[in-house]
């Protein structure tokens, strides 16, 4: 129960957001589709790991996290760093097809993501619950989720500028390569892209939250 | 019909009859309304189901044959059996459906292309089924029929209510219906071993209040004195359950329209609360339910007392205080700060004592009937099963030690551990208990054939055995690739090159999961065979008192 005020685990950290609405969306396939049974999300600060996933996982990068995605298994490597690791080409394939880019994978494929266009359905109360828990999100944030939602895999519409100014900083592409829909690929490959990018390491100062 | 009307509606019934009748409304309500397509279907399953019991309730009313059944028949008590079949049997279904699930998913992960590339049979789907399946499906019914057997005839009383036993059973199984059905079609909470989705959690919740006031109503009203051992571990088993299942699955949902839900916790916190209620589903569900099996069926089969009983109850409460603390040993080295993590593992090592107390209990309770391990082979199953129970109890405080855990955490070490105490020591238990339930419950002398308990024992204990040495070779040498480096600094290994590796130990696992499966299925033919065809034992053969044996 301490954890609940002890500032080591609710550490305010430069550069943490809430999730976007198409990131959110990507998040809820992730947990769907069970990823978390073979991939964790979590890099332990031993040797290894730190040149093999980068540096290691912060309390506050899982603060906006629900369910927390850690992990207990890694059939498949560690994915709390993946975001940029990759081209979302690379992405794309490797989801339709994991033996396509990586010949011994044991991955599962998932083809189906290309073809089920994302649905903007009740997305307003998807953040409207994370506000219950004080997860930041401004009104007018919750009041355009659902044209931020399609806007962030549309670069050249005319949305997708708003969007950026309510969502400063965050990656707008076509993540699929298929601009005539947006996809359950375009929100899981939004969401991988952006896994364990927020926190700047070199800027990070791992002292200022001792006491 | 007023005129044939042969007495009043009880005030159980009519409270059933009611909140059943509004709930199947609610839910015709959520079903017509949602977007939501699994919502919608399983809103329409749970419907029917309610009606239906609300049909059964007045058509058992209206029935001028039935009236409440007696207590007690001849001064002894008339025990109600006809849940405990019910769950014994459901047992062995969902065993077998368990079981074969497990050998799906582990040959998908030796051969990728049987996961079809479909969303309802990829494994990040699959592996959620198979342990709810094994765990709450297989395990929640043997624990359910067990508990209201033992508790009946140690406590020497017929479980309270007419209505409210069968509720348990049957809202127990619907549960897991719409559990399981909810994993393959995509609706799951993402906690491991706490997939299913608000609204079936709020279905169990119900459930499991009416299992705890059927339990202790039971006990309320023994004609003997004494509360048996057993009775303490399975009401461990159900409070702590209880309060574990509502803390970890604090969720509100999007909207009662939909089957989506945010968890309460986030982050740290949810892992850390996450990982209290893992530990602790195996402390309480896994551990003292099964002991509690254990403590009476061990017994009973061996014809011998309990060796210690002072031991049960010092048993009882060192694992009851010690258990509730380990569950931070699963997050070594994560965000968790490390104090948290260094109390789980101490507390994890101190368990190790109480877990090899009651091992010690268990096998020492054999004394002077060592010779029936020869001859009988359901007894055998126990005795191996406490022997597994020591083994992995031994091998968990050695892994929850951090230095160990950043070699076995996250690699098939963790999984080889899990199944030893899930194969050997939760399966082992149970068949021994099915093989003892069926025959009593029956009124037959003994199982069908002996033969084929043997050859049941034989096939599954050599599957275990690939099991996990498979499982031991395969996760410390993943953990060692891992961390392996070159003569020159560099990291030996890419990942892909250890899952290359794993090849041949995935595929002996798989092997060895289907032999524990082809011994379950001779167990249900054995059992089948027992209800249908066995030789009856002699009437009033089985005496009343909890320690006296079955003939």
């Amino acid at each position: 129960m301490p954890l609940f005020y002890l500032k080591s685990t609710i550490e305010k950290t430069e550069g943490m957001r809430p999730y976007t609405p198409l990131e959110l969306a990507g998040r809820n396939i992730y947990v769907r589709e069970g990823c978390y049974t073979c991939h964790s999300q979590m890099v332990r600060p031993l040797r290894d790991e730190l040149e093999r996933y980068g540096p290691y996982s912060l309390a506050a990068e899982s603060m906006y996290d629900r369910p927390f995605q850690w992990g207990s298994k890694r059939t498949g490597p560690d994915l709390a760093r993946v975001g940029g690791k990759y081209s979302d080409e690379w992405q794309r394939d490797h989801l339709i097809d994991p033996r396509s880019v990586s010949p011994t994978s044991i991955m599962p494929g998932y083809p189906f993501l290309m073809d089920k266009t994302i649905s903007a359905r009740g997305i307003e109360d998807h953040l409207k619950v994370n506000v219950v828990y004080g997860v930041p999100y401004t009104e007018e944030q919750i009041a355009k989720a659902s044209a931020d939602l399609f806007a962030q895999a549309q670069p050249d519409s005319d949305a997708a500028y708003e969007f950026e100014e309510r969502y400063p900083g965050v990656l707008v592409r076509d993540f699929d390569g298929d601009p005539t829909k947006v996809t359950e690929m375009d929100a899981i490959i939004a969401y991988l892209q952006m896994l364990g990018t927020l926190v700047d390491f070199d800027l990070y100062d791992e002292k200022a939250n001792l006491r | 019909m007023a005129v044939r009307k042969a007495r009043h509606l009880t005030l159980e019934e009519g409270g059933f009859a009611l909140s059943l009748t509004i709930l199947a409304f609610l839910c015709l309500i959520v079903a017509g309304r949602t977007y939501d397509q699994v919502l919608a279907f399983h809103a329409v399953v749970l419907t029917v189901a309610m009606l239906a019991g609300v049909f059964v309730i007045f058509r058992r009313y209206f029935d001028e044959v039935n009236q409440p059944a007696p207590l007690e028949i001849d001064d002894r008590p008339n025990y109600n059996m006809g849940p405990v079949k019910f769950s014994a049997w459901m047992a062995v279904f969902w065993g077998v459906a368990g079981f074969l699930v497990g050998c799906i998913i582990a040959f998908q992960l030796a051969y990728p292309a049987l996961n079809l590339d479909l969303p309802w049979t990829s494994f990040g789907r699959l592996r959620p089924l198979h342990t709810s399946a094994v765990i709450f499906a297989f395990g929640g019914n043997v624990l359910l029929a067990t508990s209201f057997y033992v508790v009946q005839r140690t406590c020497n009383a017929r479980m309270p209510g007419q209505i409210s036993p069968w509720f348990v059973v049957l809202g127990y199984n619907l549960f897991i219906v719409i559990a399981g059905t909810g994993y393959l079609l995509g609706v799951t909470q993402g906690k491991e071993y706490a997939e299913p989705e608000w609204y079936a959690d709020w279905m169990l919740t119900i459930v499991w209040v009416a299992y705890l006031l059927v339990f202790l109503g039971t006990i309320w009203r023994r004609r003997e004195p004494h509360i048996y051992v057993a009775n303490w571990f399975y009401l461990a088993f159900i409070v702590t359950v209880a309060v574990l299942h509502i803390f970890n699955n604090a969720s509100l949902p999007v909207s009662i329209y939909s089957s989506k839900s945010y968890i309460v916790w986030s982050g740290v916190q949810d892992a850390m609360v996450q990982w209290w209620y893992g530990h602790n589903a195996v402390g309480f569900f896994l551990t003292a339910g099964f002991l509690a099996i254990m403590y009476y069926f061990i017994p009973k089969r061996a014809e011998r007392p309990v060796y210690s009983y002072r031991l049960s109850i010092v048993h009882f409460w060192a694992l009851i205080f010690i258990y509730i603390w380990a569950g931070p040993h699963h997050l070594h080295y994560t965000a968790l700060p490390q104090w948290a993590s260094t109390l789980g593992m101490t507390f994890s090592i101190i368990l190790w004592m109480p877990s090899w107390g009651g091992m010690i209990n268990g096998l020492m309770t054999l004394s002077g009937a060592w010779d029936k391990l020869r001859t009988d082979p359901v007894l055998r199953m126990m005795v191996v099963s406490v022997a597994f129970y020591g083994m992995s109890t031994f091998e968990g405080p050695v892994m929850s030690i951090r230095a160990v855990n950043s070699l076995s955490h996250y690699t098939d070490w963790t999984i080889g551990h899990v199944h030893a105490g899930a194969l050997g020591w939760v399966g082992y238990i149970s068949f021994g208990a099915l093989y003892c339930l069926i025959p009593w419950l029956y009124g037959r002398r003994n199982v069908y054939s002996l033969k084929l308990v043997d050859w049941h024992f034989w096939i599954s204990t050599l599957g275990i055995v690939l099991y996990i040495c498979a499982m031991w070779v395969s996760g410390i040498m993943q953990g060692l690739m891992w961390r392996a480096y070159d003569s020159l600094g560099f990291l030996e290994y890419s990942f892909i090159e250890t899952v290359d590796a794993m090849h041949p130990y995935y595929v002996i696992r798989a092997i060895g999961g289907t032999m524990f499966l082809i011994g379950a299925l001779i167990m249900v033919y054995n059992l089948i065979m027992t209800a249908l065809h066995s030789e009856e034992a002699e009437s009033a053969s089985e005496p009343n008192s909890g320690l006296v044996a079955a003939e």
